[in-house]
């Protein structure tokens, strides 16, 4: 199912959003930092702000058109809306708010069923609790799960995982990826974390200041960023397929190419093998080739340099690494370091900075 | 001594009907200054906050103005229903639901406040039209706020004096609350009866006041 944007403009004060956009992937993702207008984009597409001009359709239902003076309510658009605090109702226990958002009659399909979501969620044993005692990672797990009671034909998540500490996302992660693959329900997912968008998305888009600047697969996003301004909002600019070979002791061996990389294997599922490598290119550090110094950095790879790019203060310099690896330095360490096109370099990244992201 | 019970049971009674009868208006009077923006919103405010900074025998004669025999709401009523108001225990229950609608205004308009605008939009999209939303959601969120200011409505109702004594005069028998029959007791120099009428109407504020009080405290759910 489809989900086309055409002219979506909102104005508010300072803030305007402008969007033309056409949503088709499984997982889309809205990535921007805060105030870039993704979650008003999202509450117009919910239907609980009203744009100024624009059309707005999901498959073959209207469900904004301004020219027309159409602005479908909420309630009628069957689209499911988890935002960043899971708004449960205070005053229902888990039951309670499932049993509200409950989509009852023929038209429910099974996949929404309250007892599938609950097995799908996890949440079986956790229907009688009041849900001002579940722990964030629950709130959020109910949330979702009342979302996909009521059979909604399009999923919004507004950083569903903000509030949460970083143990309790990566055990939220694998949640998000089931409802993806298992119940062929389209979302959009908005977030500022790149090892998110990885994990969770098919398709991105970058939006700044109201505008979305690029659009396009995940990967493809954040290794070839259409201009600088993509790129110093998506930060991540080296990302590649890898094969973990070995964990022990909490760290990942992984297998690029030829090349092999350590990384902290916390968040990774047993027996995950196929993993996306994520490393941000101001994470690499780079020493002349053939320093035999003692580093702390678990990763130290030998590499020719490729391309030297100035953008203003800094320089983005792609290394051949045996897999293509980004870093940016400053001009003036760029100098320092004498790097030319065709040198060799010794690249160093500690184990920490390498992001492994579970693929199914 | 003797009528202590019958004006007593007649207080509270005109106390509670008063406030029933602005209870609904009220409440949706505090749900719309709490969530909506509306001309005339700050004028309509304005006129339900004025019987608290008046002197209440000011609103009484407002009262006796608009329902008196010659008043344009009081010759409407007399006219199509033949309902005569003042002077009689309606014009009662009319004044301490007027002095008490400021009250349960406010406290509902607060209570509305407090009530996180994310959850009524989360249940919109949920599927659950407007009045769904108010009913399941809002008014649960809301009902420790209104009760409470129920409660402030129904012990200012109690109490209330000078409206009445303008619009509803001191009649035995027929008009005379706690308030009206304590001064109608000390005028006439029965100050044993007068303070037996007293320690009833200390009581039952007490008590109002304590049930409201406990009602605020114990808020989060």
């Amino acid at each position: 199912m489809t989900l086309e944007l055409h002219d979506v403009r909102l104005r508010a004060g300072e803030f305007a959003l402008e969007v033309e956009a056409e949503f088709g992937g499984r997982a889309t993702g809205l990535f921007g930092a805060s105030g870039s207008g993704k979650s008003t984009l999202i509450e117009i597409i919910a239907g609980l702000r009203r744009p100024a001009t624009g059309r707005i359709v999901l498959g073959d239902m209207v469900l904004t058109d301004a020219a027309a003076g159409v602005h479908l309510p909420p309630e009628r658009r069957q689209i499911g809306y988890v935002p960043q605090d899971g708004a449960l109702f205070p005053h229902l226990n888990v039951a309670g708010n499932l049993r509200f958002a409950e989509r009852r009659g023929s038209g429910a399909q099974a996949v929404f069923a309250r007892d599938h979501v609950c097995e799908l969620l996890g949440i079986g044993g956790l229907l009688a609790r009041r849900v001002t005692s579940l722990s964030g990672g629950e709130q959020q797990r109910v949330a979702l799960a009342r979302a996909l009671v009521s059979a909604p034909r399009l999923l919004l998540l507004d950083e569903p995982l903000a509030a949460l500490d970083a143990a309790r996302k990566t055990a939220i992660l694998p949640y998000l990826q089931r409802i993806r693959d298992e119940l062929g329900l389209p979302m959009l997912y908005v977030s500022h974390v790149p090892e998110e968008m990885m994990a969770v998305c098919d398709d991105m888009a970058v939006m700044h200041a109201g505008r979305i600047l690029q659009h396009g697969a995940v990967e493809a996003v954040f290794r070839q960023p259409a201009s600088l301004e993509v790129a110093r909002i998506v930060g991540v600019e080296t990302v590649q397929p890898a094969r973990v070979l070995e964990v022990r002791d909490g760290l990942a061996t992984v297998a690029l190419g030829e090349a092999r990389l350590a990384a902290l294997a916390d968040g990774l599922p047993p027996g995950m093998t196929n993993v996306l490598v994520s490393v941000r290119a101001e994470d690499v550090i780079l020493l002349q080739a053939g320093g035999a110094w003692q580093t702390s950095a678990r990763n130290r790879l030998a590499g020719t340099v490729r391309t030297l790019t100035s953008e203003g203060a800094t320089v983005r310099i792609e290394l051949d690494c045996g897999f293509p690896l980004v870093a940016v330095l400053t001009r003036q360490s760029a100098d320092e370091l004498g790097l030319a096109v065709g040198g060799q370099i010794c690249a160093l990244v500690k184990a920490p900075n390498v992001h492994l992201i579970p693929r199914s | 001594m003797s009528d202590v019970l019958p004006v007593t049971l007649f207080t509270l009674g005109v106390a509670l009907l008063g406030t029933l009868l602005i209870l609904p208006g009220g409440v949706a009077l505090g749900w719309l200054l709490a969530r909506r923006r509306w001309p005339g919103k700050a004028l309509v405010e304005t006129l339900v906050a004025l019987p608290l900074v008046i002197p209440p025998v000011a609103t009484g004669l407002i009262l006796l103005k608009l329902f008196g025999r010659r008043g344009p709401i009081g010759v409407f009523l007399e006219h199509t229903f033949g309902i005569e108001i003042v002077f009689t225990w309606k014009a009662v229950v009319l004044a301490t639901a007027v002095m008490a609608l400021p009250l349960l205004v406010r406290t509902a308009r607060v209570a509305f406040e407090e009530v996180p605008p994310r959850l009524e939009q989360v249940a919109r999209t949920l599927g659950a039209g407007p009045w769904r939303v108010f009913f399941t959601v809002t008014l649960p969120l809301a009902r420790r706020g209104l009760l409470a200011g129920c409660v402030l409505a129904f012990a200012r109702a109690l109490g209330e004096f000078g409206a009445t004594v303008m619009v509803a005069g001191m009649i035995p028998g027929e008009t005379i609350t706690l308030a009206l029959g304590i001064y109608r007791e000390v005028q006439l120099g029965h100050d044993g009866a007068a303070l037996g009428l007293l320690a009833v109407s200390v009581t039952l504020a007490f008590g109002a006041l304590a049930v409201s009080e406990w009602l605020l405290r114990r808020r989060a759910p």
